[in-house]
């Protein structure tokens, strides 16, 4: 289990910044991928934009954007006014087998 | 570098069987043996082999099996797009002389475990390709007007197109009516707008200028090569009304071979999902961006069959690591005027794409008589 699973396990949302060029490695990387300098894990925004969305049985799903940079899958709560480019915020993260987001429009 | 020419091809019926991979593969490798004059196992210098099956060995395993004992030997994974990924790698062992004569062999299995993308933390629990495919649908829907009707003639234009494939997955033709009916996996992805995973195989092979004439009187030739990967986490393709892996690859393979789409006469694009076609037709420019839907719609309408004569992967089928070459192979057929009912009246040069995991990673190849 990696830094980054065991946080999300407690809904902290964390990846790793590169202590020499402050790059924000996605994804989470033991090394930077700009200049491979070693990395710091830091909690990532909670703030996100909604980059596109659709729906499945009813339920929608998203792709999410942190800090300009980072692009998840998450399902998404809210109402059904959707624009792209609006404003989201990660309601809540976990791990299980692999990463799970759900957003929350503002 | 050295002129590489495709001398010679072998195909499987796409379907869903109780074969081992490796007798799928050996059957496409068998057919091309039955089809090509002069051809002994001792000519062949180089065997690579394409599949998501995670086998050990298997170039090596393949090759014993068909009595072929390569300098060189090794499998090429590279999800989707693997079956040009080898193609493009026996073309460079050939054209630098390392090699005179490759065989190249794709094959995949139903169940193949490339059709999760259980590795990329962007997509999350999201690992199904509908979702990625859902995501550009969605996207071109809204700046283009596309409409759903728009990506149902893409499904029924390349099942009608595969009615003419004896070697296709689907036998039947499907309506407009049916598609749009068909069940809804996402609220813009329908079950008749997917490829169908499948067992299926291919085979080409591919040689020195030197050597091509015997085994064949019109060899094709392979003039342009583009291959670009832009990330394997699917959230790096910033514009989802784009696909720039593969707009990257079809450049570089238009400069190699000095053409432009305009002389394309016959091309197989990689419509993983009917969007994908409409997108691809755009960014190789086959059309003006937001134009795919229209274009389809005038290839239906006319009856042409420049755009995914054997179907496609929506009509034909998708065994991922035999995909790509059976690409190639149908545009083989095409261009040496033996594709049939199917056949493109005087194609002379043809387009083959191959995209992975929601166009991470592309490969373009063009290919003359
Ligand atoms: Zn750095």
């Amino acid at each position: 289990m990696t830094r980054f699973e065991d946080e999300l396990k407690n809904n902290n949302f964390v990846c790793s910044e590169c202590v020499k060029c402050k790059h924000l490695v996605w994804p989470p990387s033991d090394y930077c991928n700009k200049c491979f300098g070693d990395v710091i894990w830091r909690p990532v925004s909670k703030k996100a934009t909604l980059v596109e969305f659709s729906s499945k049985d009813g339920k929608l799903f998203c792709i999410g954007e942190f800090e300009n940079n980072i692009r998840v899958f998450g399902t998404l709560e809210g109402n059904s006014n959707l624009i792209r480019g609006q404003n989201l915020t990660l309601k809540y993260c976990n791990y299980d087998e692999m990463p799970k987001f759900v957003f929350q429009t503002d | 570098m050295k002129k590489v020419a495709i001398v010679a091809t072998g195909l499987t019926k796409f379907n869903k069987t109780e074969k081992s991979l490796d007798s799928i593969m050996l059957s496409s490798i068998k057919s091309l043996f039955e089809n090509t004059r002069n051809l002994d196992q001792k000519d062949i210098d180089v065997v690579l082999t394409s599949t998501n099956a995670n086998k050990n060995y298997l170039a090596n395993i393949i090759s014993e099996l068909s009595g072929i004992k390569p300098k060189i030997s090794h499998s090429v994974e590279s999800l989707c797009n693997s079956g040009t990924n080898s193609l493009v790698s026996a073309c460079a062992y050939v054209s630098s002389g390392l090699s005179e004569t490759a065989l190249v062999v794709g094959g995949e299995k139903t169940d193949s475990p490339g059709l999760v993308l259980n590795w990329d933390m962007s997509r999350g629990e999201f690992k199904h390709p509908i979702f990625w495919a859902s995501m550009f649908t969605s996207a071109h829907m809204r700046k283009y007007n596309t409409s759903l009707e728009d990506l149902a003639y893409v499904s029924i234009k390349n099942h009608n197109n595969a009615l003419d494939n004896p070697y296709a997955y689907f036998e039947k033709l499907f309506s407009l009516d049916d598609v749009m009916h068909s069940k809804n996996l996402t609220e813009n992805i329908r079950q008749l707008d997917c490829s169908m995973p499948c067992d299926g195989s291919a085979a080409v092979l591919i040689c020195s200028e030197e050597k091509a004439m015997k085994y064949t009187d019109a060899p094709i030739w392979i003039t342009g090569i583009g291959q670009k990967t832009i990330s394997a986490s699917f959230t790096k393709n910033n514009d989802l009304t784009s696909m720039e892996s593969t707009k990257t690859a079809v450049a570089d393979a238009y400069k190699m071979s000095h053409k432009t789409s305009k002389d394309v006469d016959v091309a197989e694009l990689h419509d993983a999902f009917s969007v994908c076609e409409i997108i691809e037709l755009e960014d190789m420019e086959f059309c003006q961006k937001g134009h795919g839907a229209k274009f389809v719609r005038e290839l239906y309408d006319t009856g042409n069959k420049k755009i995914n004569p054997r179907g496609g992967l929506i009509g034909a089928g998708h065994p991922l690591g035999a995909t790509g070459i059976a690409q190639v192979v149908e545009i083989y057929q095409q261009l040496s005027g033996k594709a049939q009912k199917r056949q493109v009246s005087s194609a002379k040069t043809g387009l083959v794409h191959n995209m992975s995991a929601g166009s991470t990673s592309s490969t373009v190849l063009v290919l003359e008589s």
